[in-house]
């Protein structure tokens, strides 16, 4: 979805016709766009989550999750993605007063914290894999990695668009000219960190 | 036709000039494309028009392919120990029938009266995200042609259309059938979802001024109600295809039930997908009957906000049936008396429909066109399927059922008789629309009975084969177990395959019709059916940004009411102007100042990203890998070029005038 | 994307502040100060150390049901400020907990099928 939300950036729908009125609900295109298709993923990442809840018990042949899970590690990698949302929200509120060197200046620290999450992850895959837990061995591990990952290529996915967003302002000529983009990524980034909040307690925090 | 056009310039110039556009590059990436005839305007087109008839084309030929492949099944059935197909060919041709009825020509069709009509009904120049629009075609079509290639790739898919587990995976399917299957869903899944978003964006904000929720056409709300279907059911699917991919093609563990797993998993996922199908598959068609009784019953729809709360209903409800396609897989009987419950309940909105349409046509002024034929046929033959559905709702009943012909017969009548017969209805009533001529109705006659009787005579005796144990998929059958008397399966096998025949001859007769119709010369009048909605409101076909005025809208049936008053006295309905009254009266207001999107290059070649991804993981890792290259690139392109060339893309025109190509279709 | 975008565009260069002003944008009305931000997330940063922190005390039956309660105050909270949908117009809210709900209500009945409550 990537595409959406850089799509036309300054899209603000004006009409001709419509008094007083950018839309028929007076709403931005790219903004309705973009929570449609968080809802969508509610269904995704709900449908990834039931799976690994039904299979979490069938650990056959490695480690059990609460051998495995390094809480200390996940807790402070939680907590990077959690103070990403802050950066974020912040280079959005940025954004809006058309201050476009803080904006760039939040979105590369979201971007940072981003990555030091991802890396984390990368980490932490590699070690379970040395403990015996690969995507193939159990149930267990197919849809651990299977949810985890798919969540790591969001965050990756958001990453790249924040290091794109980051270019194109840098070339846009009017300050503030790509807030609604910024804002539109952000929804993403934000949704990608719940999604985690939630993973983060059903998956580590409960032991199965 | 033209596709781009200048800034500024009065909308009502003249028609047919060349276009003079000569773009610079717009974002240093390529220069854009701008071509307004041939190959090229159509490949790189954002113009909702155009991607809907590519959508319709594309749609009918895959409807040809899946047809041949029930003729197929059908000439196998039709005689003992046949041997038409082999038992393995046999599995691969009704897995890709359903696969491709379902997937690849009445979900596409409906996108595609969908693309066309919407913006069109809801006064609108385009949809939201053109761009987006040409994108969801392109997988589409890409998406399709992928999982058509299976067939000389080392044979299709042969799990069935529901690809129940653990018979998907790679020790019982080792052919890569499955495989294209699931990557190709994946990839026309992402049609629907982007095409899900930018429709209800497009109703919900660029309606014309006026025109409030409770005035839209119902064709628009029940595809308003479908695109929040899709919108939330692709997912699930996509979910399920992405396990099963994982199982087959990196050895992941879901489905193995050896590994302890459940395999009633995906029977959950792809029927929590799999039940609002139906109703995205069944409900544009219930939307088109519902525009064509009004119109050829001189009568507005008897209880629009009935049809448009029902259809919403039946919408909700879908959610929470869907395991009543799992009634035989032990699910406890508690889930099961729930799900029986819930599945009857939905009878009720679809009867709120029936009895509308119904009461529609009581006391109006009939003419049976073959719009109007098709349309009621829908109301007979979807009543006999939806009766059939009841008794499958009834788990104990069911359980007799499943797996049985019976089971075909009714998806059969509810989705031939319904979706199938909505669209040939849909065919007849805007083929005027958009290509300016009038299907013959002669022929389209012999179209509609001979699919009537084709249908019955096809899917009528399958209840009855059903009934007596015929099971689902069965490949051959013998003399020897037949049976005797009247409810023998080798007469009524026989019955059904001479029916499809019939059936198809039927639908000969629709291309045949398509033919004869694009021979003659005869341009069709502006407002043939004497039309209730704002589409009929313009040219035909119409002008590439749709109106020259976009109209303000006061009523619903906006076009009728500005044709007829009611008089208060008498209460008899009177013309006050007719249709090129109000026609010239949008053209001398028409507005000065807008652009159109700009065609461009990205979506094709962001959505030709996705099979070579899809080929890749199925034969050679390292393409994948380049086709994620072209997936990144292009969607870098996409997001670094406006949606609307600048106006520096332009060079002022050079004979000094201030026309603009509006050269129309056909 | 729009058509009507472009209408914007005849008489204000791209990216101009008139093609911004009357877009739908009023998240400067309403919304936190970047104070106001940093307040949440210290109030979310509290919570995610309560969440860890309770996974090394035992504390029996509470455990989960605190468990479950502090993530939906997290994800709310995250909702409602950072996403803005506490002021954003209700449109919002609606597609995007309807998805939420649809998840929730289908996910959880597919698990009850399958008993997985029955152990807890």
């Amino acid at each position: 979805m990537a595409d959406t939300a850089l799509d036309s950036p300054a899209t603000a729908g004006h009409d001709d016709h419509a008094a007083g009125h950018a839309t028929s609900t007076g709403l931005s295109n790219n903004k309705l766009a973009m929570w449609m298709f968080l809802g969508s993923e509610c269904l995704l990442f709900g449908g990834l989550i039931s799976t690994y809840m039904l299979y979490r018990g069938r650990h056959e042949g490695s480690p059990t999750p609460s051998q495995l899970y390094n809480i200390p590690l996940t807790s402070i990698s939680s907590f990077v993605l959690l103070m990403s949302s802050l950066t974020m929200v912040l280079a959005v509120s940025a954004a809006q007063r058309r201050d476009d060197r803080n904006t760039t200046t939040w979105l590369t620290v979201t971007a940072l914290l981003g990555a030091t999450f991802v890396g984390a992850q990368v980490f932490e895959f590699t070690e379970f894999v040395h403990e015996g837990l690969g995507f193939t061995t159990n149930l267990f591990g197919s849809s651990f990695f299977t949810l985890t990952g798919f969540h790591g290529v969001h965050v990756t996915v958001g990453i790249i668009m924040l290091m794109a967003l980051v270019g194109i302002i840098s070339r846009s000529k009017f300050p503030g000219d790509k807030a609604e983009v910024v804002e539109m990524i952000g929804l993403y980034w934000h949704f990608v960190d719940i999604v985690w909040i939630i993973i983060f307690t059903l998956v580590y925090l409960i032991p199965s | 036709m033209a596709i781009s056009e200048r800034p500024s310039v009065p909308a009502l110039a003249g028609n047919g000039g060349s276009a003079y556009v000569t773009p610079s590059s717009s974002m240093g990436v390529f220069r854009r494309p701008v071509s307004t005839t041939g190959w090229r305007s159509w490949v790189f087109t954002v113009d909702h028009k155009k991607l809907g008839i590519m959508y319709g084309v594309v749609a009918m030929t895959f409807f040809v392919i899946g047809g041949c492949e029930a003729l197929l099944i059908r000439l196998q059935l039709a005689a003992p120990n046949n041997k038409v197909l082999s038992a393995g060919a046999y599995n691969q041709m009704f897995t890709m029938h359903a696969t491709t009825m379902v997937f690849l020509f009445v979900m596409p069709m409906a996108a595609a009266f969908a693309n066309y009509l919407v913006p069109l009904q809801i006064g609108a120049r385009d949809v939201a995200f053109p761009r987006l629009n040409a994108f969801g075609f392109w997988c589409f079509l890409f998406g399709g042609i992928f999982l058509n290639t299976s067939w000389f790739l080392g044979g299709a898919s042969d799990s069935g259309w529901f690809a129940y587990a653990p018979n998907t995976s790679v020790a019982f399917s080792p052919s890569h059938g499955v495989d294209f299957w699931a990557l190709g869903l994946q990839i026309t899944g992402i049609a629907s979802l982007t095409g899900a978003i930018n429709l209800i964006v497009t109703v919900l904000n660029m309606r014309a001024p006026g025109m409030s929720l409770m005035k839209m056409p119902i064709f628009t709300w029940m595809i308003l109600v479908v695109q929040f279907l899709l919108l939330f059911a692709i997912p699930v699917i996509t979910v399920a295809l992405f396990l099963l991919s994982f199982q087959r093609n990196f050895g992941a563990a879901f489905f193995s039930v050896e590994k302890g797993a459940d395999p009633l998993l995906w029977q959950h996922l792809f029927w929590i997908f799999g039940h609002p199908e139906v109703y995205i598959l069944v409900l544009p068609a219930f939307g088109i009957v519902s525009e064509v009784l009004p119109v050829f019953s001189k009568k507005p729809l008897f209880g629009y906000k009935f049809v448009v709360f029902s259809g919403a209903a039946i919408g909700f409800l879908g959610w929470g049936v869907w395991a009543h396609h799992m009634f035989a897989s032990g699910l406890g009987p508690v889930s099961v008396a729930v799900f029986s419950v819930a599945t009857m309940a939905i009878a009720l909105p679809t009867g709120v429909k029936i009895v509308n349409w119904t009461m529609t046509l009581w006391g109006g002024k009939l003419s049976f066109t073959t719009a109007m034929l098709f349309a009621t046929g829908l109301i007979i033959e979807f009543t006999i399927g939806g009766l059939s559905g009841v008794t499958h709702a009834v788990s104990p009943s069911d359980t007799q059922q499943t797996d049985t012909y019976y089971i075909v017969a009714h998806f059969h009548y509810v989705l031939f008789g319904g979706a199938v017969f909505g669209l040939f209805a849909g065919f007849y009533y805007w083929w005027p629309k958009v290509f300016g001529k009038l299907l013959n109705e002669r022929l389209g006659k012999w179209n509609f009975w001979l699919m009537v009787i084709g249908m019955n005579l096809t899917f009528g005796p399958m209840h009855i084969l059903g009934l007596q144990g015929q099971p689902r998929r069965m490949q051959v059958w013998t003399d020897f177990r037949a049976g005797e008397g009247f409810f023998n399966l080798a007469f009524w096998n026989r019955v059904a395959s001479v029916g499809s025949f019939v059936l198809a001859l039927g639908i000969l007769f629709f291309l045949i019709n398509v033919l004869y119709t694009a021979k003659k010369a005869e341009i069709a009048p502006l407002d043939p059916w004497d039309a209730r909605s704002l589409e009929w409101m313009t040219t035909s076909p119409p002008k590439e940004h749709n109106f020259d005025a976009i109209p303000h809208v006061h009523e619903l049936d906006e076009f009728f009411h500005r044709k007829y008053e009611e008089d208060e006295a008498t209460g008899e309905i009177r013309q006050i102007a007719t249709y090129e009254d109000i026609m010239a009266e949008e053209m001398a207001h028409a507005d000065k100042h807008f652009h159109m999107p700009s065609p461009s290059y990205w979506p094709i070649i962001l959505a030709l990203g996705l099979p070579i991804v899809a080929y890749g993981i199925i034969f050679q890792r390292i393409l994948a890998v380049g086709g994620a290259v072209v997936i990144l690139l292009a969607m870098f392109g996409w997001s670094l070029e406006p949606s609307v060339a600048d106006e520096s893309d332009y060079e002022p025109p050079t004979d000094g005038g201030t026309t603009k190509e509006l050269a129309t279709l056909g | 994307m729009s058509t009507a975008h472009a209408l914007a565009v005849d008489d204000a260069a791209p990216g101009d502040d008139a093609a911004h002003a009357d877009g739908g944008h009023h998240e400067h009305a309403h919304g936190l100060t970047d104070l106001g931000y940093v307040k949440v997330a210290i109030f979310l940063a509290v919570l995610t150390g309560m969440e860890v922190s309770l996974t090394y005390v035992h504390i029996g039956a509470f455990f989960m049901p605190i468990l479950l309660i502090l993530m939906v105050v997290k994800f709310v909270t995250v909702v409602s400020y950072f996403m803005h949908l506490k002021f954003d117009n209700k449109i919002f809210s609606w597609l995007f907990y309807s998805g939420l709900i649809l998840a929730l209500g289908v996910y959880l009945a597919a698990l009850c099928t399958f008993q997985f409550f029955a152990g807890n």
